[in-house]
């Protein structure tokens, strides 16, 4: 009798575990209304390459801007997908701008040639990232449509299929 | 015995998530608003706060009186930790920081908790913070410094 209650206890506490992971997991369905955060605040800063990147050069595009670390996990498990995005998605107008706040430039330069990286990475600082609300945590990604303005900001680990969810939204307005 | 390896199956099926997702081996040991209490002591008995994330982030917004080291996963820093530490008293107590993310997927944690462990400070504690800093410390309306 023991073993029957423990067995289903156990057996309870596996499925409960199991939904509560799926339900961590977005479920990239239609983007939730768009938030129009405001003008996303200019700038310019020098890329990996020496190209002087300025954001309102990008209107007309949708433009996904991400703040992230190397050495951060949540950020590494990313790229890959960011790449990918870049690569089905250029065509269609979307760039992708990361801006690194790692402390030194070395190990940005080897991480974007280690990740084969195919949109422009600069590192910023912390007037940036104040201009941005406070980066506070990474990744931060802010959605931004072809106006210029903020439409999602996803702070945190976001999943490709909610990033691209944004993207087709955002590609698809003019 | 079928019934019983059976529960033992589920019960790690049930453990594994979270010990394979938890990427920090240390584990936090005081909340944020345990340790806005210890900044209300005189700076003498408040303990020695270091920041072990990025420099973007701690010239934003850091703990009142903590010390930006730098990333823990960076062997750098964690040289310049040793050195920070190494003539105060193995008792001496000490609150390490990230926030870059939630603890348990920060690589500087660990790293930095282990150099002092091994180090044999036996006073250390991670600040717990289950989203980032962002979330956990300057939204909650707790002190922050700014600069460097």
């Amino acid at each position: 009798m023991l073993r029957r209650v423990l067995l289903t206890l156990a057996m309870a506490a596996t499925v409960a575990a199991g939904v509560a992971c799926r339900n961590r997991t977005p479920s990239g369905d239609a983007p939730p209304p768009a938030a129009d955060l405001g003008l996303a605040p200019d700038f310019s800063v020098t890329d990996l390459s020496g190209q002087t990147l300025t954001l309102s050069s990008y209107r007309g595009k949708v433009v996904l801007l991400d703040f992230w670390a190397t050495w951060c996990i949540p950020c590494r498990e990313e790229v890959p997908h960011l790449v990918e995005l870049q690569n089905k998605y250029r065509e269609a107008g979307l760039v992708i701008l990361g801006i690194s706040v790692d402390d030194e430039v070395a190990p940005v330069r080897e991480f974007y040639r280690t990740y084969k990286i195919n949109y422009p990475v600069a590192v910023g600082d912390a007037a940036l990232a104040e201009r941005y609300g406070g980066i506070l945590g990474v990744p931060v990604a802010f959605m931004i449509d072809r106006h210029g303005r903020i439409q999602w900001k996803h702070e945190g680990q976001t999943a490709a299929a909610v990033f691209e969810r944004d993207i087709t939204a955002l590609l698809a307005r003019r | 015995m079928r019934l019983n390896a059976l529960a033992v199956v589920c019960l790690i099926l049930t453990l594994a998530p979270q010990s394979v997702r938890a990427q920090a081996v240390a584990k936090p040991g005081i909340k944020p608003a345990e340790l806005v209490t210890l900044l209300k002591l005189p700076k003498a008995q408040q303990p020695l706060i270091i920041q072990i994330g990025f420099r973007v982030m701690f010239q934003q917004a850091h703990i009142p009186g903590s010390e930006f080291i730098g990333p823990g996963a960076d062997a750098t820093a964690i040289e310049q930790l040793k050195k920070r530490v190494q003539n105060l008293s193995r008792t001496a107590s000490i609150v390490l920081y990230c926030g870059c993310c939630p603890w348990d997927r920060c690589p500087n944690v660990t790293p930095a908790a282990k150099a002092l462990a091994g180090m044999g400070f036996t006073n250390v504690k991670l600040l717990d913070i289950p989203t980032d800093f962002g979330t956990d410390w300057v939204s909650k309306g707790y002190p922050v410094q700014k600069g460097s």
